[in-house]
């Protein structure tokens, strides 16, 4: 009996010497990430935090450090997520419910379709900047420089994004509940337009609000695009040259700094509106799929 | 319509003097029987290039609750389902032969399957309510249809229809998702019943719920065939031989042997009718002896 056990016991030991081993190792990989997130975002409260006051808001960029603010980035930005937004809704939502409810995926243009729109999400978004400035800026649609050609321009890079989040929620509607629809003698479309996307608008809009703070961070193609860095002014339309928080935060990073004239806390600082911005975005995503998601 | 090859049938033809037996036999029914809802004439289902019921032929009455019996895999739901076109959903479902509703031809090019399933409802296995309120749930298909006149008298109706109304008329706002399985099923018949259809399909409507719930929804089932045609597609034995008057008993039968009689070879296999007759005759008195070891409970 008790040699038996001794045997059991030894083995016993070893095995949970190596899962503890485990766990500690997939600690340490979550603790190293944490550590270095923590350590950069320290950095940037310890410079940019006294800077991020009222005036920073409302100021516009300006010559001489201490003047300089973000309003018009800031609007900007808005701006441009608001263009962005009103592109990739319709456009993206219309897609997901071809795809989830038309298209019949034995097609090889759907599957086309479907893989390219895989493809496009992980196409670099410089590559994106290059198709803004040749198809919408210069081009065929010439519109410039402007708020227009910059929010489409994101608007193109995230919509794989809000396709593929529009598709998973459509998706998520139990196939019962469009029989159930059917069998009343619904047609497909009142089907859709009145059961399944009711029911997918949490998912819809979770992913349209994550879709836009991966956009709003954006830098390489509104460069491409040719954001203006240095403007004392808000956009007035659609039409109007514009700069955004990122060009902002990459113009002052990289202009030439001495301690009369540092630009670098302003950087900071508008680096943690940005990411005040985003934790604010995300958190309404993150609320509203908890609210309304409907559980099945 | 009874079963061709029934050893009465077949002696009796060999009797010169005796009057026809297929003439006496239609007379028979068409004195006993009322005017078929649905006629299905040969009719075969496949998905893809294999067939799930094949070669089935016979009619279910108007006012009347045609149960439809037989092992998994028979084909029985896929069967219910061809008979408001449930199965255009499915890309690959093929229906061939004649599906009659009336004499209609449902499966003709100039029938719309919308049309189809607003006269034809459909209760399905696991209650689906929609995520909304009750009173939503109900309006939902007289509004899509266009259906004049006040929406609460219609949902009243319906509900009370349903034998809901009383447990549900205090809390019409709320979702619907808060009832229990029964009720949910109840709610699902209310909907069907809200858009005034002539029959109703019922897919093995209370395999999700306790015996209570059964019990009501059976009672509802009698009360409704007075107004509607049923048709359910059932597991329990029990309950067809309580609330159906006729059954069609179905088994699975291997390819090339449209009888379904001999050995069973598992590679091309599908449903088949075996029998279809009085309620009372099929869990009596079956004609076919795969019948009687069914209902006796001897297989399946």
């Amino acid at each position: 009996m008790s040699a038996h056990g001794q045997v059991v016991g030894s083995a016993k030991r070893s095995r949970r010497a190596k899962d503890l081993g485990f766990r500690l190792l997939l600690l340490a990989c979550i603790g190293l990430s944490i550590l270095l997130l923590g350590m950069l975002l320290l950095d940037v409260v310890g410079d940019g935090a006294g800077h991020l006051n009222a005036d920073f808001i409302s100021s516009f960029t300006s010559i001489s450090a201490d003047k300089a603010g973000v309003q018009a980035a800031l609007w900007g930005t808005i701006w441009l997520m608001a263009v962005c937004a009103l592109f990739i809704v319709p456009v993206g939502v219309a897609t997901a419910i071809y795809l989830e409810e038309y298209a019949d995926s034995e097609r090889w243009y759907n599957r086309l379709i479907e893989v390219n729109i895989q493809n496009l999400a992980a196409v670099p978004s410089v590559v994106y900047g290059i198709l803004g400035l040749a198809f919408l800026v210069r081009g065929p649609l010439a519109l410039g420089s402007t708020i227009l050609a910059g929010g489409l321009t994101l608007g193109l890079l995230v919509l794989p994004v809000v396709i593929i989040a529009g598709r998973e929620a459509i998706r998520a509607v139990p196939p019962s509940i469009r029989e159930g629809s059917l069998a009343l003698g619904a047609t497909q479309w009142q089907t859709i337009r009145r059961q399944v996307l009711p029911a997918a608008v949490p998912g819809i809009a979770t992913g349209v609000i994550l879709a836009l703070s991966r956009a709003i961070g954006e830098t390489a193609p509104l460069i491409v695009v040719g954001a203006a860095t240095v403007i004392a002014f808000n956009p007035s339309g659609l039409d109007s040259d514009f700069t955004a928080l990122p060009i902002q935060i990459y113009d002052w990073i990289s202009r030439a700094s001495n301690d009369v004239n540092n630009y670098k806390p302003l950087a900071a600082a508008a680096i943690l509106l940005l990411m005040i911005i985003l934790v604010l975005m995300n958190s309404v995503a993150i609320w509203l799929r908890n609210r309304y998601e409907q559980k099945w | 319509m009874e079963r061709v090859t029934d050893p009465v049938d077949i002696r009796a033809r060999r009797e010169p003097a005796a009057p026809i037996p297929e003439v006496v036999a239609k007379r028979r029914a068409e004195r006993q029987r009322p005017k078929a809802v649905f006629d299905l004439r040969d009719v075969q289902v496949s998905y893809g290039v294999k067939p799930a019921v094949r070669g089935v032929s016979f009619d279910m009455g108007r006012n009347e609750i045609t149960a439809l019996i037989g092992p998994s895999g028979c084909g029985k739901s896929t069967l219910i389902r061809c008979l408001n076109r449930m199965n255009d959903l499915i890309p690959a479902a093929r229906v061939e032969g004649k599906v009659l509703y009336h004499d209609q031809d449902l499966y003709a090019p100039a029938v719309d399957a919308v049309e189809v399933r607003k006269r034809i409802g459909m209760v399905f296995q696991k209650p689906n309510p929609f995520p909304k309120s009750i009173y939503d749930n109900i309006a939902f298909g007289p509004r899509v249809l266009g259906m004049k006149g006040g929406m609460d008298e219609i949902v009243e109706r319906a509900l009370t229809h349903a034998a809901l109304w009383d447990e549900v008329k205090d809390r019409l706002k709320a979702n619907a998702f808060g009832l229990s399985g029964g009720q949910q099923q109840r709610l699902c018949i209310a909907r069907c019943l809200a858009v005034e259809p002539d029959v109703i399909l019922m897919d093995e409507p209370c395999s999700a719920l306790d015996p209570i719930s059964t019990g009501k929804i059976e009672d509802l089932m009698i009360e409704l065939k007075r107004e509607y045609s049923i048709v359910i597609v059932t597991h329990n034995m029990q309950q067809a031989a309580r609330v159906s008057d006729r059954t069609a008993f179905f088994t699975v039968a291997p390819q090339g042997d449209p009888d379904g009689a001999s050995g069973n070879d598992p590679t091309h296999r599908s449903g088949v009718l075996v029998e279809v007759d009085e309620t009372e005759k099929i869990f009596t008195n079956p004609s076919d002896a795969r019948t009687e070891a069914y209902v006796t409970g001897k297989v399946g």
